[in-house]
């Protein structure tokens, strides 16, 4: 079985480009599962579904949803594994721009849109500078010298990645994307002993640990104060 | 060549005027290496503790290999920039059933225009795909694509900055929060021109002569009307994209001169593609392909008495366009 992580801000297209990709590799008869982790809530189990894709979901309430991601991973592999799909795909909603999903030797793709800002690219950290292909959408939008720039911004920040502009809507340029995504002849087994390709920082407060009360007192472990005085 | 090595022991301020181009990398990282003018990238990088690593979500090694692959990679695109595409040619594949296409080659020469027609969901957007992706007989349609009369390098499917094809769509607008000139600029920054401000003044002038009415520099883009922003895109992609191919799908005829604005791109040497099923647009291509199912049908040659008709329907086009103002100037309607 192939395994790959998708991550993405938000709403960026992550489903709608996995939809479209899945679907051109359903035709050529691979057997694709899903898994998507988010925090509070998501319906994109639902539309795996409603593809005719068997989906988990895993929601991480209040912790960030990549440490859950790294928790939860081997055991949606065995699943995986059990059910004999030729290709699972993790969609991980990429709340926390700190941490990423992404472990070595596992292709990682990061789905960003063109209507995030020119900024964006360089918000994000990790989940866009470590991953091996950048999947750029909703360029039907916006204009041609905006995507150049939006493109010109990704490549920037992670110049070693494939990037690839994808039409959500239409899935134009998902059939080009999904022969880079899957080999015949890839077998992940296990995941044990697999590194990240970036570390995540741990619960570093009390607040990470579910405090809400607002206080001095309340404030433990790592807390770092504001500088009003520095401009 | 620049390794590893060399980068450790060079400043980034030594990096810079080695290779101005790393601006933009610079900027996009999470530590500070404006304000490290004196220290060699070594000491910076010994510098930082493991804890404002982690802060910066910064990993050293990771970094070096990227600023080696930036250096690498933008050489070769600043070499490769003169390498001018002059035709581009599709060999035939077969359609939805699988019937293969009937022409031996299609070319596409620079400063020419093809319009494509073909109901939607018919394989145009199929089309366009194997042209961005160069297929090589590797796509559904098994289509294979040659530049310049060669096989291409696979460049351009991966280098990013190196894109067959750029775009026009009725859909697109401008989001960015910037005037003209302003955003104008950030383009050519990106696309690293020498002559940024002549450049600029050349896209405006170029707009302005498409669009109906006039905008300024200081007119922010998001408040340009429909024709403004069509015009100001058109001339935009004409002289600062950085792609051989210019695809338009279907321009209105509204507040922009559609003539003019194909003339402009074939007068930058663009190959012009144009999905529409107005005849006046049609006409004005050097030919036209036909999509069925798939698969490209036909391809028609504009005919001299396609041509002939050309002109019917502009002076046609041009009486209505006549009575559309009228109308909008609470005029009495009369052809004259
Ligand atoms: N115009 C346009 N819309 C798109 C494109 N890609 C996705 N969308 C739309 O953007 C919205 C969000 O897409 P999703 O695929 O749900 O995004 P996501 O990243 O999976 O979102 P979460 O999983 O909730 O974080 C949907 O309404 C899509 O239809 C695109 O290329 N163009
Ligand atoms: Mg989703
Ligand atoms: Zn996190
Ligand atoms: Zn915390």
């Amino acid at each position: 079985m192939n395994l790959i992580t998708v991550s993405g801000p938000p709403s960026s297209g992550k489903t709608a480009v996995i939809l479209k990709t899945a679907e051109t590799l359903m035709q050529r008869g691979v057997k694709i599962g899903a898994v998507k982790f988010d925090c509070l809530h998501t319906d994109d189990d639902l539309a795996y579904e409603k593809a005719g894709i068997p989906v988990k979901k895993g929601l991480s309430g209040q912790l960030c949803p990549d440490h859950y991601f790294v928790s939860n991973i081997e055991a949606v592999l065995e699943w995986g594994l059990k059910e004999n799909f030729d290709l699972l795909v993790s969609e991980s909603a990429g709340l926390c721009n700190r941490c990423s999903p992404y472990i070595k030797e596992i292709k990682a793709i990061c789905v960003i849109d063109n209507l995030s800002g020119i900024n964006t690219p360089k918000k994000i950290g990790p989940m866009l500078r470590m991953a091996d292909i950048v999947v750029i959408t909703k360029g039907d939008i916006v204009s041609q010298a905006e995507r150049e720039v939006f493109a010109a911004r990704v490549h920037s920040v992670n110049p070693a990645a494939i990037v690839m502009n994808i039409n959500g809507l239409t899935g134009q340029g998902a059939y080009e994307l999904s022969t880079l995504l899957f080999s015949p002849d890839k077998h992940i087994d296990s995941l044990k002993g697999r590194k990240l390709r970036f570390s995540m920082p741990s619960a570093l407060c009390s607040y990470c640990l579910g405090e809400t009360r607002i206080g001095e007192s309340y404030q433990m472990g790592n807390v770092r104060k504001i500088n009003l005085n520095e401009n | 060549m620049a390794s590893r090595e060399f980068l450790l022991k060079s400043t980034p301020m030594e990096l810079l005027r080695q290779f101005p181009f790393l601006n933009s990398f610079f900027q996009g990282q999470t530590i500070d290496l404006e304000r490290s003018k004196q220290s060699t990238l070594q000491e910076i990088l010994l510098e930082m503790d493991e804890s404002s690593q982690e802060d910066k979500a910064f990993d050293a090694d990771h970094f070096l290999e990227q600023l080696l692959d930036f250096i690498t990679q933008m050489q070769t695109f600043l070499g490769n920039d003169q390498l001018t595409v002059d035709s581009l040619t599709i060999l035939p594949g077969h359609d939805k059933s699988g019937v293969p296409e009937h022409f031996t080659e299609l070319l596409f020469r620079k400063s020419t225009i093809t319009s494509i027609v073909g109901p939607t969901g018919s394989g145009k957007s199929r089309l366009l795909a194997d042209i961005e992706w160069v297929a090589q007989g590797d796509t559904p349609t098994g289509r294979s694509i040659l530049i310049n009369n060669e096989k291409p390098s696979s460049d351009w499917r991966f280098a990013s900055g190196k894109k067959l094809v750029a775009q026009l769509s009725q859909n697109m607008n401008f989001v960015m929060d910037l005037s003209v000139a302003e955003f104008l600029e950030l383009h050519a920054k990106s696309r690293m021109v020498h002559n940024e401000t002549e450049v600029i003044a050349r896209i405006i002038a170029a707009a302005n002569e498409l669009a109906g009415e006039k905008f300024l520099p200081s007119s922010p883009i998001t408040s340009l009307s429909g024709g403004q922003s069509r015009a100001l895109m058109i001339a935009d992609t004409a002289m600062l994209s950085s792609s051989p191919v210019v695809l338009i799908d279907e321009i209105e005829n509204a507040g922009i001169d559609r003539k003019k604005a194909l003339q402009l791109l074939v007068g930058e040497e663009k190959i012009v593609l144009m999905a529409t099923h107005d005849p006046i647009l049609a006409l004005m291509a050097d030919q036209r392909i036909i999509i069925r199912n798939g698969g490209i049908h036909a391809v028609i040659h504009t005919t001299e008495g396609e041509k002939a008709m050309l002109h019917e329907l502009e002076e046609a086009d041009r009486k209505l366009q006549q009575l559309r103002n009228m109308l909008r100037a609470g005029q009495v309607l009369s052809t004259t």
